[in-house]
């Protein structure tokens, strides 16, 4: 089963209807004794970095997802994959769950409209389960205004809008996170969720 | 960079597909999720719903509509159509949107626009706009499907609305509206020109080049039509093909 962190940060139903239409057996929850359970975690979310740290706080999830992150697959989208990292500055710095090296901010390009949204295509950079059997003209689903900075190592594939902007990434070991919206992403992004279930093992 | 987008709308009414010319001699011809999971085969960008006739019983059924497609498509949904308080919006994107499209109702209350974008975030709130060219060579807004002349000047609103948070603007031409002979180029390049968030144009595309014709001429950034798509006259693919053929970047 894969626990989809419901924590009051955004449209998790989408994610939930991409895992049902996968036949992935998934849960929305904020119980901890369900997320310790879980085969995999999907911390999902839309909305500000600092708010999102907040509801964690609040519902006392903070530790609990930095435990399990060591243990089981994870994957964080959109915020939920920003506040993988160490600090993130919208409206205010914020310490994230600091699972990945690395800071996020503001996108700051004259002359491109932010938020950064549409459909933009993945460079892939490191080899990733992710993007198994993808080619390199996969596009996916972007809407955000912050972006993670962080090593190059850590990162699986970037678009381009303006400069290289992080788009997946992998700490090496459970911790993956789309910047983008698989569950909003086409075909494309139904294969990157199925290759992220595929990392649960029996 | 950003791909360009083709989105494929469907204007509902109590829950089936229609299509209307000018606005007028609507005519039903399906089920809209049916036809939302084909343009998805298809390649889609997004898909646009558009309940025409919005009364508040109606909501209920457009509602599930939604539903039921955020359940198989996997790409973007905008829903418009007799969106008028932040609870509206609350509850189309609830029901599986991803953004909101508002036009009349922003028209009588800018302020909306505001609400919306500071509760639910910019992303999500859509300006539809619909205007026509006056005998003077300005462009005003209509609203009620074009049944009303606000005599309001469409550049100055399309900024305001940029102003008060708007995501994006979804400009329908009605000079060119169901007339089929190609977008609104002058009316496109005017809004493009006035402000920085995307613009996607809609009215007009009648045969296959019509496509590349106003991301080659405009800086739109997505491309909007109905009535081609629901009577087969043209598949999303071959609009793709077409445009990535003229070297347009295309999904």
């Amino acid at each position: 089963m894969i626990a989809v962190i419901d924590y009051g940060a955004g449209n998790i139903f989408s994610v939930k209807n991409a895992l049902d239409f996968l036949g992935l057996e998934n849960k929305l929850t904020s119980a901890k004794n369900e997320i310790e359970a879980a085969d995999a975690v999907i911390l999902p979310g839309v909305g500000a970095f600092s708010y999102a740290m907040k509801m964690l706080e609040e519902k006392g999830l903070t530790e609990v997802l930095q435990k399990q992150a060591g243990e089981k697959p994870f994957l964080g989208i959109c915020l939920g994959m920003q506040i993988l990292f160490e600090k993130g500055y919208e409206f205010e710095e914020t310490d994230g769950l600091g699972l990945i090296k690395g800071e996020v901010r503001k996108i700051i390009l004259p002359g491109l409209s932010v938020p950064h949204m549409g459909w933009n295509r993945l460079v892939h950079r490191n080899d990733c389960a992710l993007l198994s059997g993808l080619g390199s003209d996969g596009y996916v689903y972007f809407v955000h205004s912050y972006a993670a900075e962080c090593e190059v190592g850590n990162i699986s594939a970037y678009c381009e809008y303006g400069r290289e902007i992080t788009a997946l990434v992998h700490d090496g070991g459970y911790v993956y996170g789309a910047q983008f919206h698989p569950e909003k992403s086409g075909e494309t992004g139904l294969r990157i969720l199925r290759n992220f279930a595929e990392l649960i093992t029996g | 960079m950003l791909a360009k987008r083709i989105i494929p709308c469907l204007d509902v009414k109590d829950g089936r597909v229609v299509k209307g010319i000018n606005f007028v001699g609507i005519k039903e011809i399906g089920d809209p999720v049916e036809f939302a999971a084909e343009y998805d085969r298809q390649g889609a960008d997004e898909i646009v719903f558009l309940d025409i006739n919005a009364s508040h019983e109606g909501r209920g059924t457009m509602l599930d509509v939604v539903k039921r497609t955020a359940e198989k498509v996997f790409v973007p949904l905008t829903v418009g159509g007799g969106i008028r308080t932040v609870e509206d919006i609350r509850d189309t994107l609830r029901a599986g949107a991803d953004k909101v499209s508002i036009n009349s109702a922003a028209v009588k209350n800018p302020g909306l626009i505001k609400e919306a974008a500071a509760l639910f975030g910019s992303q999500c709130v859509v300006l539809a706009a619909d205007a026509k060219k006056t005998p003077g060579g300005h462009y005003t807004v209509v609203i009620n499907g074009g049944r009303i002349d606000t005599g309001i000047e469409l550049t100055g609103w399309v900024k305001k609305a940029e102003e008060l948070g708007a995501g994006e603007i979804l400009l329908t031409s009605m000079d060119t509206d169901g007339i089929k002979n190609g977008f609104d180029i002058d009316m496109l390049k005017a809004v493009c020109k006035a402000v920085k968030i995307p613009v996607v144009a809609s009215g007009g595309a009648g045969r296959l080049e019509h496509f590349a014709e106003v991301f080659m001429k405009t800086n739109c950034s997505a491309a909007l039509a109905a009535s081609l798509f629901h009577y087969r006259e043209l598949t999303v693919e071959e609009i793709k093909e077409d445009c990535r053929s003229k070297g347009i970047e295309i999904r």
